[in-house]
């Protein structure tokens, strides 16, 4: 039978989206508090001040860089923390067995990633609006970049969970990759600030050009030239998932 | 039409260990089938490579005449396996998860076959706790529910006893048997011998990757078994390297202290005489001797040669 398995996909959907329901606390509540926290901090920490080149003032400027932080972090979360349980509780093999294809796999795998992306980014945007006059400009670059980063890190995460063994081997992925091209993309500064060597380096940041794309969605400036960062943004993602197909295609890290 | 035809099937792992070497296989359709070896055999390779958990090297598999190995996702859809390890999701409660692997297989919610399922799997009671919660036999019998949900036509299980006790056994055997009765093909591998050899009516045995036997049950115990001369001594026996040698020709092997011979019958007249008179000169005169038939798990340990030989 070659025609798709539309309520496979739609049942992998629904079980991949009740997973990070169940535990609400750790997957919503958590990076809206860790995301008050950073702005609290910031807030007494830089005062009334504006950021270098931009004309905008410093909260308002941090507030999309957390909400995108949170959102691609959590897209990250939904599919690796999937998949490194499944290979450690051996529940893998399920999906395996089942009659799903790789595309309906990541179809369903990622739609999950994004939205919880989507749920987190909305939950921090209510919390953090009544402290911010923050405004949206443009809807579509927000939809462009939330959707394009959730699709990017939810097949990195697949990729992540494919090739880790162990959950350590996860934690570095998360704590030596992630983490550090996540603080080093903008969210916390204007890359204008930056010494001339590590501003040429944040260009190969991908993370840079989702997390300034998705502010300017906000505060209709930024960092990067939009033309550049659509294309960049656009090659990443469309690379990154089919890199993800091909993997879960040939069982890579999955099947002996 | 058969349920299962395997063709030269071969599985090199990276290590370069070949745990399948040539197997071909014949599954008849509606039977219930036991694949039985030692461990490490390669009957969980050979299943995992029907699961598609494991990619096999080369050969051909085909289930109900489609080339399993091409035509996946039809496959998928008739065939249910239970894996040899237990799994479970800690997210999800046994109802739960039974939904959603049926819903993975593209079959509609169906409450009461669910309902059945978890009824006659004695799961009912449990069925919306957290899986974490059940027992070590309840995850064992989840397991088997997880391969029903979606009514396939072949059925695989890979040890599904392992772990239930004894009554619970039973009920799960007498539920499979009525799905055999139905139709359903199923294909056991176990641990357990004197089950297989009464629950199954085909058996292949497979040792060190190969396929060493493959016919009807009733085939196998009436050409392959013969009877034993069973010679019990004042202590238990434990042969010795030089005893071995003398008793070769009646392939010794020791059963709970007890030396047993095999017998040859040819043309009416069997070598009784000449076992017993061979047993006296390599261990002296036994206490007591009698005559055994033996039964799948005598036929098992010779083929494969093992352990108390």
């Amino acid at each position: 039978m070659s025609s798709m398995n539309i309520l496979g996909t739609w049942t992998l959907f629904q079980r991949e989206t009740k997973r990070f329901m169940r535990v609400k606390m750790q997957t919503i509540a958590a990076p809206a508090l860790t995301a008050v926290l950073y702005l609290i901090v910031f807030h007494y920490a830089m005062g009334e001040r504006q950021v270098p080149g931009l004309d905008v003032d410093y909260f308002t400027f941090l507030i999309p860089g957390l909400m995108m932080m949170a959102m691609l972090q959590n897209a990250f979360a939904n599919t690796s923390s999937s998949m490194i349980m499944g290979k450690i509780m051996n529940t893998h093999v399920f999906l395996m067995m089942a009659p799903i294809s790789p595309t309906e796999a990541l179809i369903a795998f990622l739609s999950a990633s994004v939205l919880r992306a989507f749920v987190v980014g909305s939950v921090l945007l209510l919390v953090l609006l009544p402290f911010s006059d923050l405004q949206i400009t443009h809807v579509w670059m927000i939809l462009f970049y939330g959707v394009c980063g959730s699709l990017f890190m939810g097949s990195l995460g697949l990729i992540a969970g494919m090739w880790s063994k162990t959950f350590d081997d996860m934690s570095m992925v998360t704590n030596f990759v992630i983490m550090p091209l996540t603080f080093l993309s903008g969210v916390f500064y204007s890359v204008q600030q930056l010494p001339p060597l590590w501003q040429s380096l944040n260009e190969w940041n991908p993370f840079f050009y989702l997390i300034d794309g998705f502010r300017q969605g906000f505060i209709a400036t930024g960092d990067s030239d939009p033309v550049h960062a659509i294309g960049m943004v656009l090659v990443l993602t469309v690379s990154l998932v089919i890199l993800a197909w091909y993997l879960w295609k040939i069982g890579w890290k999955l099947k002996d | 039409m058969t349920a299962l035809t395997i063709k030269d099937l071969n599985k090199v792992y990276e290590s370069g260990k070949q745990a399948l070497q040539n197997v071909s296989l014949t599954v008849p359709k509606g039977v219930f089938f036991a694949l039985l070896g030692p461990n490490g055999a390669g009957k969980s390779t050979l299943i995992n490579i029907l699961a598609d958990t494991v990619r096999a090297s080369s050969g051909s598999v085909s289930l109900l005449g489609h080339d399993l190995l091409t035509e996946r996702a039809w496959g998928k859809r008739h065939l249910g396996v239970v894996p040899q390890e237990i799994a479970f999701d800690p997210f999800f409660s046994p109802r739960e998860i039974l939904h959603f692997t049926r819903g993975m297989y593209g079959q509609k919610r169906d409450e009461a076959w669910v309902n059945d399922l978890l009824e006659r799997l004695e799961l009912s009671e449990h069925a919306n706790k957290i899986t974490r919660q059940l027992s070590g036999g309840m995850k064992r019998r989840l397991l088997v529910a997880q391969a029903l949900v979606h009514r396939p036509k072949v059925v695989i299980l890979d040890e599904p006893t392992a772990g239930v006790d004894v009554e619970l056994r039973k009920r799960l055997w007498d539920f499979i048997r009525e799905l055999n009765a139905q139709g359903t093909t199923v294909l056991l591998t176990t641990h357990y011998l004197e089950e297989a050899q009464e629950l199954c009516d085909h058996v292949a045995i497979i040792n060190q990757g190969q396929v060493i036997a493959s016919q009807s049950m009733q085939s196998l115990l009436g050409d392959v078994a013969s009877s034993n001369l069973c010679c019990r001594y004042e202590q238990p026996v434990k042969l010795l390297e030089s005893q071995k040698q003398a008793l070769q020709a009646f392939a010794p092997r020791v059963c709970d202290g007890v030396l047993c011979l095999n017998l040859q019958h040819q043309e009416g007249q069997s070598n009784f005489d000449a076992a017993y008179q061979a047993a006296r000169q390599a261990l002296g005169v036994p206490l007591d001797t009698y005559i055994r038939q033996e039964n799948l798990e005598d036929v098992f340990l010779r083929l494969t040669h093992k352990d108390t030989r």
